[in-house]
């Protein structure tokens, strides 16, 4: 018999449990690699979780870290006042973009402009998804929600908030990037991106943002697969990924 | 100065109440500006990092809340502290800390409403302060000074009550309080025995992973959880505290609380220097409410006027106490007016002689 190589094993940080989130929800890819940073940097004995309103609320039951729920779009806030009081532990937010991108849109803005040393996981699907799938601020033109049914319209509901373009344009954002996981290319860039953004925590050298463009096939009514084309035929156009703030490799000349 | 004289300072009831937190261990302070309790954030923007910890001017109300819920949640002793629009925009967060239990204290330095009312002193948050002010069933513990000195003490008891009960306490002024300067003797507290290391968050560092949550959403789960609330409301009736002033040969009691009570001692002085039976309760918790000790005085066949800076809110409590055996009558200061001792003579006469 052949050698046998263990090529993959399952993040330690993950909780292996029935997950409550819907087949083709990528929260699950998003909760993977989050677990797998923490793994790699091996921070999980100092890592406080910050939960948030909507699906994501139950981050909690997946990752093997502390964690507390903040209300409605207050997790920025709520970081704040961990990562004041305990400086020394590695503090992060998951958020939806109903919660940051619209009732948590002060918290968010303000942490990042004060330069929070914290990092933020910010999933955008388009669309309130715990709810049962109403409009939301990153909801594209045309889409139809159950509080939009013709489909969201610019002259009425406004255009859909670029969060990764505004966030990066304020004073105390150290890195902030916008990633994917339509794809393994696009899954090993986020990776890398989430990596990043915790080291640069780490360091202590402020706030970090890393911004998902995922699915929510359910509140979408489509396959799976059909929402996941439609992620990089629709939506990343509109919402285009890479860097749009990196601090330090501004600071090393890269 | 002899030796012996305790060593005092003349300060503003807000500053009191900033002292009393650094003595009582606050490190963290999260706070709003707002007359009129602006100079608590003031004094603590440099005396946070004084002390080791850190100070936040939040972007809001509802944010500097928030940062007091995560602060709370790591621990340590916390503090933010506002004036009745912005106490309202706090209201999601206290219910959240109230729901999972985190020992905040807060400060309300209650001014007139309701809306953006008046920068003068006012009672009309007791409802929002004593029956929990946001969403569900939960109760703070709520301490109401009436002098500067009061407002120093209970300041540090807040802390120490917020961590034994794991429950958020709220003080409760006025803007007469927090702008009126009095001589206070500071003093070192007790040594703090907050057990947060048992329950706080740290990282799971060689032990099991911690959650604090408010959301219950397993069979049973809630309403065991409403229920383990209740019990610990209960319980802490043990720290009813109330003062008592020329009550035991009283035919009148003038109920009242906070600075309203001051401003009533001085007519219950004047009128008992003219023979009048009449006496003062205060009471200094305003949850839990003193129920039994206002029972007793009903019993001994003692008749009741309430006087509050607002509509007629805490005489609903006093009624309640008393219920079985007598009733309160309500004279009510508006908010927007400013009290003075001879502005109560009269009602507390119609009262005594009615």
């Amino acid at each position: 018999m052949a050698q046998e190589t263990l090529v993959f094993e399952p993040s330690k940080v993950l909780i292996d449990r029935p997950t409550h989130y819907c087949p083709g929800c990528q929260h699950g890819t998003a909760h993977r690699i989050v677990a797998e940073v923490i793994d790699e940097l091996e921070i999980a004995g100092k890592t406080i979780a910050i939960g948030s309103i909507g699906c994501s609320v139950f981050l909690y039951n997946y990752l093997n870290v502390d964690a507390v729920e903040s209300p409605h779009g207050r997790a920025p806030a709520v970081a704040t006042g961990v990562k004041r009081a305990r400086p020394d532990k590695v503090v992060f937010t998951y958020q939806g973009d109903g919660d940051l991108a619209s009732i948590g849109m002060a918290e968010i803005m303000h942490a990042a402009n004060r330069g929070e040393n914290i990092t933020v996981i910010f999933v955008n699907n388009t669309v309130y998804g715990m709810t049962g799938g109403q409009m939301a601020p990153t909801t594209m033109i045309g889409q139809s929600t159950t509080t939009c049914p013709g489909g969201r319209c610019a002259e009425r509901e406004g255009l859909p908030i670029r969060m990764s373009e505004i966030i990066a344009m304020l004073g105390g954002v150290t890195y902030c990037e916008r990633v994917a996981v339509n794809n393994v290319k696009n899954i090993n860039k986020a990776k890398k991106a989430v990596k990043k953004a915790f080291q640069c925590q780490l360091d202590g050298n402020g706030f970090s943002f890393v911004e998902f463009v995922a699915t929510c096939p359910t509140n979408w009514k489509m396959s799976p697969v059909k929402a996941n084309e439609r992620v990089g035929e629709e939506l990343l156009p509109y919402f285009p990924l890479g860097v749009y703030a990196d601090k330090l490799a501004d600071k090393e000349g890269k | 100065m002899s030796s012996k004289t305790p060593k005092r300072i003349f300060i503003k009831g807000n500053e009191a109440i900033a002292h009393g937190a650094i003595a009582a261990g606050c490190k963290c302070f999260f706070g709003y500006p707002i007359t009129p309790q602006n100079d608590i954030p003031e004094m603590m923007s440099t005396a946070m990092f004084e002390a080791g910890g850190d100070f936040v001017q939040a972007e809001s109300e509802v944010a500097a809340v928030n940062m007091l819920l995560g602060s709370c949640a790591a621990g340590i002793r916390s503090l933010t502290s506002s004036s009745s629009p912005g106490m309202s925009l706090k209201q999601e967060a206290i219910s959240y800390m109230a729901g999972s239990e985190l020992p905040a204290v807060l400060v309300n330095m209650n001014r007139g409403g309701p809306g953006l009312g008046d920068i003068g002193p006012a009672q009309g948050d007791y409802y929002q302060s004593t029956r929990g002010g946001g969403h569900g069933d939960y109760r703070l513990l709520v301490l109401a000074p009436a002098t500067c000195q009061e407002a120093y003490d209970l300041t540090m008891d807040a802390f120490d009550l917020a961590f034994e009960y794991r429950n958020p306490v709220l003080i409760l002024g006025d803007a007469i309080l927090g702008q009126m300067k009095e001589p206070i003797i500071p003093h070192p507290g007790k040594t703090p025995k907050d057990k947060a290391e048992d329950w706080c968050l740290t990282g799971n560092q060689g032990r099991e992973k911690r959650l604090i949550k408010s959301l219950f959403l397993e069979e049973g789960a809630l309403a065991d959880q409403n229920r383990h609330l209740m019990a610990k409301y209960e319980r802490m009736k043990a720290e009813v505290r109330y003062e008592a002033f020329e009550t035991a040969d009283a035919d009148l009691v003038i109920c009242a609380y906070g600075s309203v009570a001051r401003i009533a001692k001085s007519a219950v002085r004047k009128l008992r220097a003219q023979g009048k039976k009449v006496g003062l309760f205060r009471p200094i918790t305003l949850f839990p409410f003193p129920d039994e000790p206002l029972l007793k005085l009903a019993l001994e066949g003692k008749r009741f006027l309430t006087i509050e800076q607002n509509c007629g809110q805490m005489v609903d409590d006093v009624r309640l106490a008393i219920r079985t055996k007598a009733d309160s009558e309500f004279f009510g200061v508006m908010p927007g007016e400013l009290p003075n001792p001879d502005d109560l003579e009269g009602p507390i006469l119609k009262s005594l002689e009615g």
